[in-house]
């Protein structure tokens, strides 16, 4: 299946069952597209029809509401919604956990009321009702650890759809000594991505990357593009990027389907 | 008779100043901004009883939790025995209670002593995590000085009240063979039938009773002293912790407070208001917090409420990384500027009036300070909004909300900031994403696209 466009669904009177919100880090980040491309795959094995907003989507304002710019997530949250409603737009999943938050948790003053899940919550339901299975056996015996980011985890208080996933592709989680609701944040988040840090004893990321690497993994996985990127170049940081891998919970399905 | 009426004088004379500084801790907490928390009343019930009554997120960690709960319930018991040594101060008896609660009694002195025998652990423990130990948490930077005292001074204030309880009962015990008419027989006591007669057995009558008051007065003087201590210490918690989860926003963690009118504003640009005409804002608008007027009342209330325990910034990522920010110096600096503001108000002076033609008051004051002046920039840009601190919080203080309100006034009123952020604003004004991309938006879903044809 092409991916297509919600115009080009409406242009043919037709509705997709969701729209994927794809994100900035998904649509322009090289790292990040891999994964929008592996959701993709999942969705189309599952047969779910979806849509993308394309190039009518824009940021949702969360790092700049984040670095105190109201004016600016106000700008892009209202067109948005704008959108968002001309298409009736009922559903939306993101592989995001900033977007997600900010379409799910504060949209809704501006008035743009949609259900929102994040894409390890929508494998998780399809796995459920039948609509996709995950063959084990792939990654048997390898160890792989997994990070909370903090808008899924904390902030949503979703800890159990990765770990479900996780535990689906026959793997045994190795967790890191903060995980869940103590997690440490990778650096990210609150607009940190944009700017140099503070000065200090070390980044963040570098902290839980050391943190990660006590657990000797074979993979660290992770569910949110920005996390991604820190764990990365925390892992390059230690050369450490031909042992250990960092994927999102959805390219370890990829691999493990054979997508 | 004489007794009694020193004893009335020092209640009245406690109780008159405890009022008055009460009213000027209300009084700072309503100079920040009125908002309106209310709703959801079985939700809010439920979170006093399991989190303020019920100490639930201090489990988190079971250790300081367990030694916790022995001080926190000791202090709950001993207001039964409190209630009794205020009527027995007040007209002259001798344990009221005595007689008239039977068997229950000797179980309530009995659990009191228990009790205070986990706090008299429990207190040394604590003050050997303070002063040997070392505990990072409790010797950060923000903790040198009042800080450092405080939490000692109170601790030492707990083991005086232990000792005036136990010599109290101890010497009532050994009276109650000595002289039964006027000493009431209280029933084998768990510690004081021990220790009493271990310590003052043999002793004349004189001394007994002179160790029996001490030991009386002793506890009631300390009582009598926190009360009006507390203002002026991390321990208010023991009251506010009740009201501060009680009006916790209940609002989902990922949201930040709306900003109406930026809302309204944007919307009027963009033609999206219905019936036309908004009325614009004349004046030259402030955005944010500057200065705990702007925060909420909320927050203020929260600084008050905090226990300096440092579980917030012991899981700061900025913080355990050797940044400058430490969420619990926000809400300490926050209380302490509300202090300050408070004594000005209070000194009356010509200095701090805005308008000199004008009385002194919280909306005519200016002493060219600002929260600006204890919380660096430094600081609150180092915050990932990870929510961590918020979680970690006993009782439901949320650091993160003053942090962002003191970025929103920096950036738009201020028009300053980090200036890494400006092309990722400009990015996201023109180009509708965080970085400024030579590809359209949909390019990687082409490319897929015709990989797959
Ligand atoms: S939200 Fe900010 S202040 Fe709180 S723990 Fe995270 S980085 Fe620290
Ligand atoms: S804000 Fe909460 S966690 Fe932080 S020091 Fe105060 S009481 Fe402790």
């Amino acid at each position: 299946m092409r991916i297509k466009t919600i115009a080009e669904y409406k242009n043919e009177g037709k509705e997709p069952e969701i729209l994927f919100w794809v994100g900035c880090a998904g649509s322009f980040d090289a790292r990040a597209k891999k994964v929008s491309a592996a959701f993709v795959k999942i969705l189309n094995a599952a047969g779910v029809s979806f849509a993308i907003l394309g190039n009518e989507e824009s940021c949702t304002g969360d790092p700049a509401r984040r670095a105190g710019n109201e004016f600016l997530y106000q700008m892009s949250a209202l067109q948005n919604i704008e959108t968002l409603k001309s298409y009736e737009i009922k559903k939306i999943v993101s592989t995001c956990p900033h977007c997600y938050n900010t379409l799910k948790n504060e949209y809704p003053k501006l008035g743009g009321e949609f259900e929102v899940v994040h894409h390890t919550q929508l494998i998780q339901t399809l796995i459920e009702d039948g609509r996709l299975t995950i063959e084990g056996g792939k990654f048997e015996g390898k160890r792989i650890t997994y990070h909370d980011s903090c808008y899924m985890g904390r902030v949503n208080g979703e800890y159990e759809a990765p770990r479900s996933l996780l535990s689906k592709l026959d793997v045994d989680i190795i967790e890191m000594d903060r995980h869940k609701s103590t997690g440490l944040c990778c650096g990210a988040g609150g607009a940190q991505m944009f700017k140099e840090d503070e000065p200090g004893d070390k980044r963040i990321n570098q902290d839980r990357v050391e943190e990660a690497l006590e657990q000797s993994p074979d993979i660290v996985t992770a569910n949110c593009p920005f996390c991604i990127t820190m764990l990365l170049d925390g892992i390059k940081g230690k050369e450490k990027q031909e042992e250990v891998m960092v994927l999102d919970l959805s390219e370890l399905i990829v691999e493990a389907n054979n997508l | 008779m004489i007794q009694q009426i020193v004893f009335i004088l020092i209640a009245a004379i406690t109780f008159f100043f405890a009022f008055k500084q009460y009213s000027k801790i209300v009084r700072n907490i309503r100079l920040g901004k009125s908002e309106k928390i209310s709703g959801n009343v079985g939700d809010r019930i439920k979170n006093v009883a399991l989190i303020a009554f019920g100490q639930k997120k201090m489990f988190k960690r079971w250790i300081p939790a367990i030694m916790h709960l022995f001080i926190y319930v000791a202090f709950l018991f001993t207001q039964i025995e409190l209630i009794e040594i205020i009527i027995d101060g007040t007209f002259g008896i001798h344990r009221f209670f005595g007689d008239k609660l039977g068997a229950l009694y000797n179980v309530i002195i009995n659990s009191i002593e228990f009790l205070s025998v986990g706090a008299f652990v429990a207190t040394i423990v604590f003050l050997a995590r303070r002063n040997l130990l070392k505990l990072p948490r409790f010797t950060m930077a923000e903790m040198k000085g009042w800080p450092f005292k405080d939490g000692n001074l109170i601790l030492i204030g707990e083991l005086l009240l232990l000792m005036g309880i136990f010599s109290m009962n101890g010497s009532d015990v050994v009276l109650q063979q000595v002289d039964p008419d006027h000493f009431k027989n209280t029933g084998h006591l768990l510690v004081s039938s021990h220790l009493g007669p271990a310590l003052f057995g043999g002793l004349s009558e004189s001394a007994l009773h002179l160790i029996e008051r001490s030991g009386w007065w002793l506890h009631i003087m300390v009582v009598f002293g926190f009360i009006n201590y507390l203002p002026h210490s991390k321990h208010l918690h023991i009251f506010f912790a009740f009201p501060n989860v009680y009006f916790d926003k209940l609002q989902p963690r990922g949201e930040m407070s709306n900003m109406p009118e930026i809302m309204n504003e944007v919307k009027s640009m963009m033609g999206l208001t219905e019936g036309g005409d908004e009325e614009m804002n004349e004046d030259i608008p402030e955005f944010g917090s500057k200065d705990v007027f702007d925060l909420s009342w909320k927050n203020i209330l929260e600084a008050y409420t905090c226990t300096e325990c440092g579980r917030c910034s012991s899981v700061c990522p900025a913080n355990v990384t050797g940044k400058k920010l430490s969420p619990r110096k926000i809400m300490m600096d926050i209380r302490d500027r509300a202090d300050v503001i408070g004594n000005n108000l209070d000194s009356g002076s010509e200095e701090f009036k805005k308008d000199k033609s004008k009385p002194l008051n919280a909306d005519n004051y200016e002493d060219g300070k600002s929260l600006f002046d204890s919380i660096t920039k430094e600081e609150i840009y180092a915050c990932t909004s990870c929510n961590a601190c918020v979680e970690a919080c006993p009782v439901l203080i949320n650091p993160l909300e003053p942090i962002l309100e003191m970025r929103r006034y920096d950036i738009l009123t201020m028009s300053e900031g980090p200036s890494d952020w400006l092309p990722m604003f400009n990015s996201i004004e023109n180009g509708g994403a965080v970085w400024q991309m030579p590809d359209s938006r949909d390019q990687w879903a082409q490319d897929f696209n015709s990989e797959k044809a």
